[in-house]
């Protein structure tokens, strides 16, 4: 009997849930720390933050940062080195995101062929990796405002990192939620990235 | 110029504070009464209260790992910006342990700065022999753990004028500091020895007022605001790990920005 063929590696599908619980920890640990002094008339409420108290968040926050980045240099080293990067994300042109985008909202998209992204997948998912990488570089101009001062000076100086900080996270809280949503209006991406196949 | 001597002493409060750390610490059970905590974690999983412990300790783990690489990015000669007076927040907000209402009312003409460990020279300073040393003044960024930050004018001695004036020996480690408020903190040497450290005296060019640390407290641009301690009446230099009032809670120990 032949199975199906594997449509994420292992590798991928490790970093994938590795780098979603640290995303998690590294998101709530940090909206326990933005209460200790919110930038914005707001807070967030209690029951979603991690780490008990500003000290812990804080543990926890640099802690998860090492699990964050350790993991995303060996996520972006394999994608390179294997052309899976290239293969799977490029071509991307803003008028077949923008066409595929309308199609998905109208329920005309396929689904049927999974290996492959589409357009509105490959934006979403470059925007993740883009968006890592501002979080992590406003995050250490705002952890080591004097050791870095050109990251510190290209965020605007050290209030501004952190408001970059937020908006970096803000907008990939967003996306990630859109990703959510559409893994259960398709469950069976939910299975393929748990099994590869 | 003097030349600090080398001296290997028993120095007491360092080997008590090296017995009590064998020692179960009651800060730890401040730690887990603060909760760390891991209560969701807990419910869901039915966690025991063991692996409560043990994530503690491989979080201070990596804290301890994680002052390690601070002290390895610390670069002694990258300064910590400097701003106008023009840019000076004003009012410098309040920030202690406890609230304005409690702030310690030292007298002055009988403050004492006590010295201990490795020190050359342990004789205690007045007030009046401090304001006798040359004087500097800076307007830096102060940056609170919690995120907020203000920028103040802090006008004293360069603490590493100070230190080897009194001869201490600065491949220690260590210098600790105990305050008239009951705080304490200590800091790594190379931080100490840093051109912007300052004992400061002085706030916007008047006595440190009552509520920013009179009559003499710390100040360290290149560190967050709870390693800048107010108030302090003793200051030592030592190999063995001095801890803090808020890092013994959880507080990364470094804090360095």
């Amino acid at each position: 009997m032949s199975r199906a063929p594997v449509i994420h590696p292992l590798w991928l599908r490790m970093t994938h849930w590795i780098n979603a619980l640290a995303v998690l920890v590294m998101v709530t640990s940090g909206w326990k720390i933005y209460n200790a002094s919110p930038i914005f008339h707001f807070s967030f409420p209690d029951g979603i933050t991690f780490g008990g108290w500003l000290g812990g968040a804080l543990l926890w926050h640099f802690f998860a940062m090492w699990v964050l980045i350790g993991n995303g240099l060996i996520y972006l080293g394999l994608n390179l080195a294997s052309g899976r990067l290239k293969r799977k994300f490029f071509p991307i042109s803003p008028r077949a995101v923008l066409t595929e985008t309308l199609a998905a909202i109208k329920g005309k998209l396929s689904h049927a062929n999974l290996s492959n992204y589409n357009q509105p997948q490959k934006l979403a998912y470059l925007f993740i990796i883009v968006d890592t990488l501002l979080l992590v570089l406003s995050g250490l101009a705002v952890w080591k405002s004097v050791q870095f001062p050109l990251l510190r000076e290209l965020m605007g100086g050290y209030d501004n990192a952190r408001i970059v900080h937020f908006a970096a996270m803000s907008a990939l809280v967003a996306v990630v939620t859109i990703h959510v949503v559409m893994v259960a209006l398709v469950p069976r991406t939910l299975l393929l990235m748990i099994r590869g196949r | 110029m003097f030349k600090p001597k080398r001296i290997q002493l028993l120095d007491e409060p360092a080997v008590v504070k090296a017995a009590l750390q064998a020692l179960p610490q009651p800060s730890r059970r401040l730690f887990l009464q603060r909760g760390l905590s891991l209560g969701g974690l807990a419910l869901l999983t039915g966690c025991t209260l063991t692996d409560e412990d043990s994530a503690e300790q491989a979080l201070m783990r990596v804290s301890r790992f994680n002052d390690k690489v601070q002290a390895w990015l610390f670069d002694p000669n990258k300064l910590a910006p400097t701003y106008p007076e023009s840019m000076i927040t004003r009012p410098f907000p309040f920030n202690a342990y406890y609230g304005i209402e409690d702030v310690p009312k030292v007298d002055g003409s009988r403050y004492v700065l006590e010295l201990s460990g490795m020190i050359a020279d342990k004789r205690p300073w007045t007030l009046e022999q401090l304001h006798r040393l040359p004087q500097v003044s800076q307007v830096t960024r102060h940056i609170c753990v919690e995120g907020w930050s203000a920028i103040g004018k802090w006008g004293g001695v360069p603490f590493a004028t100070f230190l080897k004036r009194i001869g201490a020996d600065l491949t220690a480690k260590y210098v600790g500091f105990k305050c008239a408020d009951d705080y304490y903190t200590s800091i790594d040497m190379p931080t100490a020895l840093h051109p912007q450290t300052q004992l400061t005296l002085t706030y916007d060019g008047q006595t440190l007022p009552a509520q920013y640390g009179y009559p003499m407290k710390l100040r360290i641009p290149t560190k967050l605001g709870y390693k800048n301690p107010k108030h302090i009446t003793a200051i030592y230099v030592t190999n063995v790990y001095p801890g803090g009032y808020w890092e013994d809670q959880g507080y990364n120990w470094f804090g360095g920005s």
